[in-house]
């Protein structure tokens, strides 16, 4: 298996997600698709962090339990727990956007982001 | 005790915040339980100031007792969450404590008629909590998660008044936006940490070699907290966020606003201090775009006409003040003669602005709520002859309509000639600007006193009267500190400003947590 290509995969996949969630929030007229939107650029950014922290191969970091042949071979623990933070934050962000959509739907009678335009000048 | 104020700085608003909801139904007991606990975090926050300005930077450990004890031995990074406390956190903490204090003193009449207002305490002292985290910590995912807490527990609030489509209007922006601003910013955190395997502030500024990917890195912090701080051309949610949220609210949404301009600080200064090369033009950058805010807000704000929106374009052409003055600073770090000459003063008035920017917009943001209190609508053309019925709201709005547009003898005066003065050195034209900016605004204050106060009663305003105590109460103390700071600015300069600009300079002092390492 050729080496490069395989490593950078999930950066790759980083910048493709992220793109496409700057898409989404900049070009959809559907408020419920922007919120998607912030959500697949939630899902790159934890990408980024765990993908960071991977080690081909590597050990979980249990030092108690690990073999010995793991020793410099773990993988990162910490951007692991920065991204659990980051989820139990994402899915706080989601709930409070989706509640939001709910109650703007009960005003305006649309999710249609042109047309949610009552603060204006 | 004392080595413990950072972290009680933290847990005391939490506490407050997660016991608020307990008194369901109970409006009265909750508001006075509020008042109470942010009370004794101002109390907390002076005590915190004390000791960090006799005594220098101040670090607290989690889990350790000082920053170098690192387990597993011969690990030599240091690995905990920790709080670095500086002049300058403390300059914004005492702001925030302040603000949270009076917010809650003016809540406790002005959102009386609303339902819900266990939640709506709570939320404030969330919000102030995560104003404070930002401040105070060294740790950069900290910084990001408290940057969350803040902008979570604010959109919450702007849309608290969940009857009207609007104010739901107004939270999703302001949520999208500190949304996306958080995740760029955990982004870059991410860049930095997969280079320097470290996420304490001090380490990775000491270990900084900017190159590319740190680049992209300043890139992203910068643009992300000038987007929460409201600079043009990311500054469409502020007016919005602003007018909707309830009065009583708007001290502490401005400060959490500055805690991004912290951060911003905090991030050009200390984490990229270093690099000597590019910090001019950063300093350049943020200079323009501070020009640019202040222009384009103040003259977005003459045309509207809705008290609220009005203003709160005006806290966008403010805010481009602080990013000048500091600017100015930021061009001319590395170069010791200039920066004795006119680069320090130019950061003490961009700081010194800061807090007199929150003390008189907020003051002016609630005499607007206490117009719309009485009158129930916030367009000046249905306003009229108000002075008569409400004489002290109409003084308080005089005094902070006069310190907006830095008249003297007033704390925007203070603040003003020292940016002026100072922005001169670099360039004539951003002075130039600045004091264009600085007369529009006292012409559009002309017109809204003119509008609201001024002119003949009206009929239908015949009944009204002055607004409750608690909300006078509020209105007063900040049009106290007003003129207090405008005639002794020097009392303020000297025990908080200077020490927190020295803070900013200093950063080796910073880089070596206070000399401990």
């Amino acid at each position: 298996m050729n080496g490069s290509i395989f490593v950078n995969l999930p950066f790759i996949v980083v910048a493709v997600l992220l793109a496409l969630g700057f898409y989404t929030i900049g070009f959809k007229r559907n408020l419920i698709k922007v919120v998607i939107g912030v959500e697949i650029l939630e899902g790159a950014v934890n990408m980024f962090i765990v993908a960071l922290g991977y080690v081909k191969g590597g050990y979980a970091p249990i030092y108690t339990q690990a073999p010995p042949e793991a020793a410099g071979k773990m993988v990162l623990p910490t951007p692991q727990a920065l991204t659990l933070t980051s989820i139990v934050i994402g899915v706080a962000v989601s709930a409070l956007m989706l509640a939001f959509a709910v109650n703007i739907y009960k005003h305006y009678g649309t999710l249609d982001v042109t047309k949610i335009r009552r603060l204006r000048g | 005790m004392m080595e413990h104020l950072p972290a009680l700085m933290i847990a005391v608003p939490l506490f407050g915040a997660f016991t608020a909801p307990l008194f369901k139904k109970h409006y009265r007991e909750v508001s006075i339980w509020t008042i109470i606990i942010t009370g004794i975090t101002v109390v907390l926050s002076l005590l915190l100031a004390k000791e960090v300005v006799t005594g220098g930077i101040m670090v607290y450990v989690f889990g350790a007792d000082k920053p170098t004890l690192v387990l597993p031995s011969g690990y030599s990074v240091p690995i905990r969450i920790m709080f670095e406390v500086d002049a300058m956190s403390v300059f914004m903490a005492i702001s925030a404590t302040l603000m949270s204090f009076i917010g809650a003193l003016y809540s406790y009449s002005h959102v009386e008629r609303e339902t819900g207002l266990e939640k709506y305490y709570a939320l404030l002292m969330l919000l102030e909590v995560g104003i404070l985290g930002m401040v105070l910590t060294g740790d950069l995912f900290n910084l990001f998660v408290f940057l969350e807490i803040a902008g979570i527990a604010g959109s919450a609030l702007v849309g608290f008044r969940n009857y009207r489509g609007e104010a739901s209007e107004a939270g999703i922006k302001y949520l999208m936006v500190s949304s996306v601003a958080s995740l760029m910013v955990l982004f870059a955190v991410g860049i930095l940490y997969g280079q320097y395997g470290n996420l304490n502030l001090a380490y990775i500024a000491k270990n900084v070699s900017f190159n590319m990917v740190d680049m992209i890195a300043l890139g992203l912090l910068f643009t992300s907290f000038a987007m929460k701080c409201g600079a043009v051309p990311m500054h469409y949610w502020v007016p919005d966020a602003y007018t909707e949220v309830p009065a009583g609210i708007n001290p502490p949404l401005l400060v959490a606003t500055y805690a991004s301009l912290y951060a911003l600080f905090r991030v050009s200064f200390t984490l990229f201090a270093n690099v000597v090369i590019d910090l001019a033009r950063v300093g350049w950058i943020m200079s323009i775009l501070g020009v640019l805010t202040m222009f384009i807000g103040v003259t977005m704000a003459l045309v509207q006409k809705d008290v609220k929106r009005l203003m709160s374009y005006h806290a966008i052409s403010q805010t481009g003040y602080m990013l000048l003055g500091v600017g100015v600073g930021l061009t001319v770090l590395h170069d010791p003669s200039k920066l004795a000459e006119f680069g320090r003063d130019a950061m003490a008035g961009g700081v010194f602005h800061i807090i007199n920017h929150i003390i008189y917009k907020s003051l002016l943001l609630m005499t607007a709520g206490a117009l719309f209190y009485v009158t129930g609508t916030r367009n000046l053309n249905e306003m009229g002859g108000l002075a008569r019925k409400m004489p002290i709201t109409a003084i308080s709005f005089m005094v902070g309509a006069a310190a907006i547009s830095g008249l003297p003898p007033f704390n925007g005066f203070a603040s003003k000639l020292l940016i002026y003065e100072t922005s001169y050195r670099l360039n004539p034209l951003l002075t130039v600007f600045a004091m264009v900016t600085s007369v529009l605004t006292l012409a559009s204050f002309v017109k809204v006193f003119a509008s609201a106060f001024l002119g003949p009663p009206l009929e239908k305003f015949e009944n009204t009267r002055e607004v409750p105590k608690p909300m006078i109460i509020a209105m007063v103390i900040l049009a106290a500190l007003c003129i207090l700071f405008g005639l002794f600015p020097n009392l303020v300069l000297d025990k908080l400003v200077y020490p927190a600009v020295d803070a900013l300079i200093n950063f080796a002092q910073y880089h070596s947590w206070g000399g401990l390492a």
